[in-house]
């Protein structure tokens, strides 16, 4: 079906999307942006007339070629549709914005609601609409403690190392909990994909933990085949991490499919090691990931993204973060960019349900620096992002990227008067690291946490 | 006044400083930073300021081609001057497809080169890649230490290939104009905030348009601070000998010598 406006014409649903959407790299690469500034807003006149129905009537990708579109439309809930059903894309927007749109009726449509639903509302907002609106949404999930509570800010602790060294990871991950970060997840990138490289981590992490009874999950972000093959061997893996994109074949160049993820679930459930849920999924997505593993269908890369969460939020996953700038200027080329995809991610996220965090991030040869992050941080704190990651000094030393640092965390949580999870902030004030205006105490070497460290490194 | 970045005049009391400083031997990750409030202090947030700005000039200097032609012919090695698609720096870093071919005059160029002489056996090619800087600095060396180390073994080489602009990939097209058995490209790599002069070598065997990533071998981080030029070279002379012995390269080539193993590529981008 051909949709026009503005004297332009735009042969169906995914070009009609591509040329709406905000200028970025990647779609220019992909041959998919709108010519001009004028063709873009005519697209998205276009876009704003458009039936939400007619997403389900028009499936961008196959449903017999892809395993992703199946799992779209055949979990997809009419009867959650039915109060937005007659409504078009413009004025959907409009609901979204309604006072009396409210996180409660935002939660009860989410089932009914297709990521290109959300992708194609998101095309027509301006920033601080993604920014009210997702704040409205809120997506809480627990293993040993609760996030995305309203007030609350989680932080992912990633302490990597260039050679999987244990004392520099156990360096990194001390110097974040006593700057009170680590509870969204303690999660390290191995630089080494071997399973006795993960199996160590894991055993290390699960004893820090169990040690001193913190309130948190870890991981370890190998291929989920790794991870799979370290619960066969007994590891204690609280959450299975796996990088997922939006497309089938974009998924099987990650070496996965549905099946898999669905298999790493079953596993790690079966071990129930969560103390108060049994949320046990933790995937990372990017836009421009289909795009740089292989084909784009046509579509440009912010509603792949959305695709991603449709498949996120099958497995209920305890984190969903976008590592919004770490894919490179061709995809994303500067902080305007970056921020705009962020909060993009963010929203889309939310409003399918799922408990969206965020890697505020950018690499060197990228046009952004720290101001750009900041901004972004920002914003994405105001719209009540679940988590952030925790980076010593924002310098990850073995991805060789800039993420988010502790003080960073400290910073949003100061001025948006934003606490840890719970359970993790009881922990924080038990251990003596925040005192009850929560703030972060100087604490001396003879601290309980740096004591095990001088121990296990005169061991070794 | 010159103040050196390295150290603060004195520990001013405006800061709290961290009881872990201990810590930062087992690790270059930055921790025990110390906090003004909870904030960065002025003095870490000017060093992290520093490494990135060494990082972006690394990205942004300019690749001197011909000086670099200069210094191989003082090594013994004649050289080619080509220039990928992409026109220009911001053209390069926005579409890593021109990157991967060669711009026309230099297609020529390549295709006019006299094959008179016997097929070579290994075409090396340079290229600034993300860091004109590493590829200046480490390149030469390496090149000094690889060359006699493959003549020793009779390995035959084309005249070194320079390319400004290029991307990986571009070492296929190169290879298979210069009818190479395989080809190894050295370039920049993209630069951390401790690391603005890492290069990167990534050889193919059987270069050809469309080769798959899979099909190449990566050795990564080649600089004094990370992976030594002796040992790089010493790495790359196995790959290239071994490759060419077995005719086969990328994933079903392992480095049986090296530890620790590669990383996961499914896990990690592109340095490029």
């Amino acid at each position: 079906m051909a949709f026009t406006a503005a004297g332009s014409t735009f042969r169906d649903l995914k070009t009609l999307l591509a040329k709406a959407s905000p200028l970025r790299s990647g779609d220019v690469l992909a041959g998919l942006a709108a010519e001009s500034d004028r063709e873009r807003v005519a697209a998205q006149l276009a876009l704003a007339d458009v039936p939400l129905s007619q997403f389900l009537a028009e499936p961008l990708i196959p449903y017999d070629k892809d395993e992703v579109t199946r799992l779209i439309l055949d979990g997809h809930d009419l009867d959650a549709f039915r109060p937005v059903a007659d409504l078009t894309v413009g004025e959907f927007r409009n609901w979204l914005l309604r006072y009396e749109t409210t996180g409660e009726s935002l939660a009860a449509i989410a089932p009914g609601l297709t990521p290109e639903m959300a992708a194609a509302v998101s095309k027509l907002m301006r920033n601080q609409d993604l920014i009210l609106v997702a704040s409205k949404c809120r997506v809480v999930t627990r293993f040993r403690n609760t996030i995305g509570l309203p007030g609350r800010l989680s932080i992912r602790l990633q302490p990597n190392h260039p050679t999987d060294d244990p004392a520099g990871i156990g360096s990194s991950i001390l110097d974040g909990l006593l700057y009170g970060c680590g509870d969204a997840v303690i999660g390290i990138n191995p630089a080494t994909d071997s399973t006795e490289t993960v199996v160590r981590l894991l055993h290390m992490l699960a004893e820090l933990i169990e040690r001193y009874e913190i309130p948190t999950q870890s991981c370890v972000l190998a291929h989920i085949t790794t991870q799979l093959a370290a619960i066969e061997r007994g590891a204690p893996v609280d959450l299975v991490f796996q990088s997922i994109a939006g497309t089938e074949t974009a998924n099987k160049s990650f070496g996965i499919d549905l099946a898999l993820l669905k298999e790493a679930r079953d596993a790690v459930l079966s071990l129930n090691r969560g103390a108060v849920g049994a949320n046990v999924m933790y995937f990372e997505t990017g836009q421009g990931s289909c795009l740089s593993a292989g084909p784009h269908h046509g579509v440009d890369q912010q509603t792949l993204e959305a695709r991603a969460y449709g498949v996120a939020r099958h497995f209920q996953p305890l984190l969903v973060n976008t590592v919004v700038g770490f894919i490179g200027p061709e995809y994303l080329y500067d902080g305007k960019q970056i921020i705009r995809a962020g909060l993009e991610d963010h929203f889309c996220g939310k409003l399918l349900g799922v408990p969206m965090g965020c890697d505020v991030c950018y690499t060197n040869h990228a046009e952004a620096d720290q101001d750009d992050m900041d901004n972004l941080m920002t914003l994405l704190a105001a719209a009540g992002c679940n988590y952030f990651m925790g980076v010593p000094g924002a310098d990850d030393i073995m991805l060789n990227y800039q993420s988010t640092s502790f003080h960073d965390a400290h910073y949003l949580r100061q001025l948006l008067g934003l606490r840890p999870a719970p359970e993790f902030e009881a922990w924080l004030e038990r251990m003596g690291i925040v005192d009850q205006e929560h703030r972060l105490v100087s604490v001396s070497a003879k601290h309980r946490l740096l004591a095990t460290i001088e121990e296990s490194s005169d061991v070794q | 006044m010159n103040r050196d970045l390295q150290q603060p005049a004195r520990a001013p009391d405006t800061i709290t400083s961290d009881a872990w400083q201990s810590l930062r031997a087992a690790t270059s990750a930055r921790i025990a930073l110390g906090r003004a409030g909870g904030s960065l202090p002025t003095h870490e947030w000017l060093k992290f300021k520093a490494a990135h700005a060494a990082a972006r000039d690394a990205v942004h200097n300019e690749f001197h081609a011909a000086d670099l032609a200069r210094e191989l012919h003082d090594l013994g090695l004649k050289s080619i001057v080509v220039e990928s698609a992409a026109v220009d720096r911001m053209t390069y870093l926005q579409r890593p497809d021109l990157g991967r071919r060669l711009s026309d005059a230099s297609r020529k160029q390549l295709e006019a080169f006299d094959h008179s002489g016997a097929a070579p056996d290994v075409a090396i090619i340079v290229s600034d890649g993300l860091s004109a800087l590493a590829v200046h600095r480490q390149a030469p060396p390496l090149l000094s230490a690889l060359a006699p180390r493959l003549s020793e073994r009779q390995v035959s080489l084309s005249p070194v290939v320079v390319a400004r602009f290029g991307r990986v990939a571009l070492e296929d097209e190169i290879g298979q104009l210069l009818r190479a058995r395989l080809a190894v490209i050295l370039i920049g790599e993209r630069p951390g905030l401790g690391s603005p002069d890492s290069l990167g070598a990534y050889l193919v065997h059987g270069p050809k348009a469309g080769n798959a990533d899979a099909r190449r071998n990566c050795v990564s981080n080649i600089r004094p601070e990370g992976l030594p030029i002796e040992a790089a070279a010493e790495t790359l002379v196995y790959l290239i000998t071994e490759s060419l012995r077995r005719q086969i390269s990328g994933v079903e080539l392992k480095d049986d010598r090296m530890v620790p193993s590669p990383p996961n590529p499914a896990a990690l981008p592109s340095r490029e």
